[in-house]
């Protein structure tokens, strides 16, 4: 992980001696509302349907067992003792005051977190994989770049006040875990002769008109990362739209413009700062690349054994443990993924067990999975935008341990991927931007597939539900998508299909006429029955659907 | 009394000098170095469109017509980047003591509150927010990482 130096905190520690002068000043009067609300939202504090809501950044998804229990404390200490991951890889306080933010900034900033512009018209965080690292088909780590590219854009003085908020997203994989072509940048590390760089994509995001980014240049070299964002940022600054919060994205501007225009423009741009001193250096990508470096994999495994070769292993002893637990062998199957090392995988914790708001977790939970982090996985876990937590390096001689200790803390539910796995949004309960509440959607949905063997005959299916056009639950993207409406002072939920992340991103086309709530879990219940009764071999509900088209679920659900 | 601004970190009364606006320059017989006048760019001007050298001039005010239009940012950027500009360069309308450090790293060495209440002494003090940054600012043309 990024470890700050004396720079790196003393910048953040000036942030918070800023933050803690304006509240005062503001609590003084000294502020008005209105210039109040970007300095706040750029220290992640939102004023929300209940209370202030303060987001606190991961920055690419990535916490150690310490953050991990400052995070549990702060909960206590100033919340209602749980917090919220959402699908920026980010997390959530939903109480606090605004008196204590300062403070709780300050207690951030000793474990080197922040809540620096999480929100607010500016650069937010920067996600990406959270099998960084540890993936097989990565191609480079992303995360060093996700690190600079955090850096450049934090306190950029001049997109501070963006026509609208700005989100990146980088992936190093030959499949795109970090939906990077529905952000307004999307970067897809890769090589070309020998040199790294990036494809990268722009103008592309969900919320009310959602649009897949397209490519504006197929290899920047890595050296030339920093200058062509600011080039990109820089035309955007001046030429997004100001005069109508709807269309004032970058997606807007690309499309208006086309996106031979909006290339020239940023190229005439990029020409003049070009091999400037923003040109990132060796030394850099050296420095950063640094705190990546791989663990002691061998400390994990024994003296004797080798962590790229498991048959050295007792592997037999977990191939004993397999046969002797179902339970155990089908957590293994659903909620583990292949290592690098064939002697280690990663582990998902799966945030949805039934009855609980999806991506929840107590404090008490917070610091049994930093226990987790330091047993089993080098004292880190990841965040992943659909508000799982990721163990990525345990031994596989340890897996039956851990699984029985994540029994405890109720995150061995096997359903990562599957049907139960859903992203949803805090919706109407929290949020004051809502049309619907999402959240009992999604548990009615839980509960109507209690019956894990129908969600495993189901298979791998995203499922995702938000509770207004916003889509921060990511809806657009669900191969089953939930978007909660309002019709005349009522919640309705329209149901969408065939949304798809990755670098094919597809957008889900709507069903029909939206639903009642209560109507929701029967019509969930249509579409899959009709699904497992035309797929043929191994058909995923999102192959399937590829294959027949939207009109037989029409024709079965609304008859 | 008259108007006060902030220049190059200290409160002075604001001079007179006359601003045209770039369709005044444009029209205008003005040649750019032999006039005491100012550019005045509103935020959606485009420094392209001006037909004279911007080098040239000695004070440039970018207007701000709210505080959260952000393309004087970029304007200043550009100016005192591609366009080389050393003379002053004042930022003027909608502006607040909290967006001064921002103003100041993107160029800007010369500040006009339209609001006559700010207390332009407290407001000195943000000019200071922070002791360094990683980007690039005006006063620091290498960017942290190259200093580290």
């Amino acid at each position: 992980m990024y470890q700050y130096d004396p720079k790196d905190q003393q910048i953040i520690n000036e942030r918070v001696a800023q933050f803690q002068d304006q509240t005062a000043r503001f609590l003084d009067g000294k502020i008005a509302d209105e210039h109040f609300l970007p300095l706040r939202l750029q220290n992640g504090l939102y004023v929300q349907r209940h209370a202030p809501m303060l987001r606190i950044n991961i920055p690419y998804g990535m916490l150690n067992s310490i953050q991990l229990r400052a995070l549990a404390k702060i909960s206590r200490d100033y919340d209602k003792g749980y917090l919220h991951f959402t699908t920026r890889q980010n997390v959530q306080l939903n109480w606090p005051a605004l008196e204590n933010v300062p403070a709780i900034l300050a207690d951030l900033a000793k474990v080197e977190m922040h809540a620096v512009q999480s929100s607010g018209n500016c650069i937010r965080n920067i996600t990406s994989d959270p099998f960084a690292g540890v993936a097989q088909d990565e191609i480079v780590d992303p995360r060093p770049y996700s690190e600079i590219i955090r850096q450049w854009s934090t306190f950029h003085p001049e997109f501070a006040h963006l026509p609208r908020k700005f989100k990146i997203a980088v992936s190093a994989t030959e499949e795109d875990r970090a939906a990077i072509r529905a952000h307004d940048i999307g970067l897809q590390v890769r090589k070309q002769n020998d040199q790294i760089g990036f494809r990268v994509f722009v103008g592309g995001g969900l919320g009310r008109t959602p649009v897949v980014g397209v490519v504006i240049d197929e290899f920047i070299a890595e050296k030339d990362i920093l200058t062509y964002l600011e080039a990109i940022m820089r035309v955007y600054n001046l030429l997004g739209r100001r005069d109508n919060k709807y269309k004032a994205r970058i997606k807007i501007l690309v499309r208006a413009m086309g996106i031979e225009a909006f290339k020239a423009k940023v190229e005439t741009e990029w020409a003049s700062i070009k091999d400037s001193k923003l040109t990132l250096t060796q030394a850099e990508i050296d420095r950063v690349s640094g705190f990546f470096s791989e663990p002691d994999y061998q400390q994990n495994i024994g003296q004797n054994n080798d962590h790229n070769n498991d048959e050295l292993l007792n592997s037999s002893q977990l191939q004993e443990q397999l046969n002797e637990n179902s339970d155990f062998a089908t957590w293994y199957d659903k909620n583990t993924r292949a290592h690098k090392y064939s002697a280690y995988c990663s582990v998902i914790l799966s945030l949805k067990p039934t009855g609980i708001p999806p991506g929840d977790v107590t404090d008490q939970q917070m610091e049994v999975v930093a226990d987790l982090a330091d047993q089993y996985s080098f004292g880190e876990v990841r965040t992943t935008h659909q508000q799982n937590l990721v163990l990525a390096d345990v031994a596989k001689n340890d897996l039956f341990s851990l699984w029985q200790d994540l029994i405890k803390v109720g995150f061995a539910t096997a359903n990562y991927g599957l049907l139960t796995d859903m992203i949803c949004c805090p919706g109407g309960d929290f949020c004051s931007l809502a049309n619907a509440k999402s959240i009992p959607v999604a548990e009615a949905i839980q509960r109507q597939y209690k019956d894990m063997d129908a969600v495993y005959n189901i298979g791998p299916l995203d499922m995702n539900i938000s509770g207004c056009m916003n889509a921060c639950g990511h809806h657009h993207l669900g191969h089953i998508g939930i978007l909660g409406v309002d019709k005349k002072g009522k919640e309705f939920f329209q149901v969408s299909l065939g949304g798809d992340s990755g670098y094919e991103t597809k957008m889900a086309a709507i069903l029909g006429p939206s639903f009642s709530r209560e109507e929701v879990p029967a019509v969930i219940d249509k579409i899959l029955a009709l699904y497992l009764e035309l797929r043929q071999n191994d058909e995923r509900f999102i192959d399937t659907f590829k294959r027949i088209g939207m009109a037989p679920f029409k024709e079965r659900v609304y008859g | 009394m008259s108007k006060q601004i902030i220049k190059d970190g200290v409160i002075i009364d604001k001079p007179d000098t006359e601003l045209l606006s770039l369709e005044e320059w444009n029209q205008g017989s003005n040649d750019t170095d032999n006039t005491q006048a100012g550019l005045l760019l509103a935020s959606h001007d485009q420094l392209d469109d001006f037909n004279g050298n911007l080098q040239d001039l000695s004070l440039i005010a970018i207007d701000f017509p709210v505080f959260t239009d952000g393309r004087g940012y970029s304007l200043a950027a550009q100016l005192r980047g591609r366009y080389q500009y050393k003379g002053e360069l004042r930022a003027q309308g909608a502006i607040h003591r909290d967006q001064l450090y921002m103003l100041k790293r993107c160029g800007f060495n010369a500040l006009d509150f339209a609001d006559e209440q700010t207390d332009l002494n407290a407001a000195l003090a943000s000019l200071n927010d922070f002791s360094d940054d990683y980007q690039v600012s005006a006063n620091q043309p290498e960017p942290l990482f190259l200093r580290r």
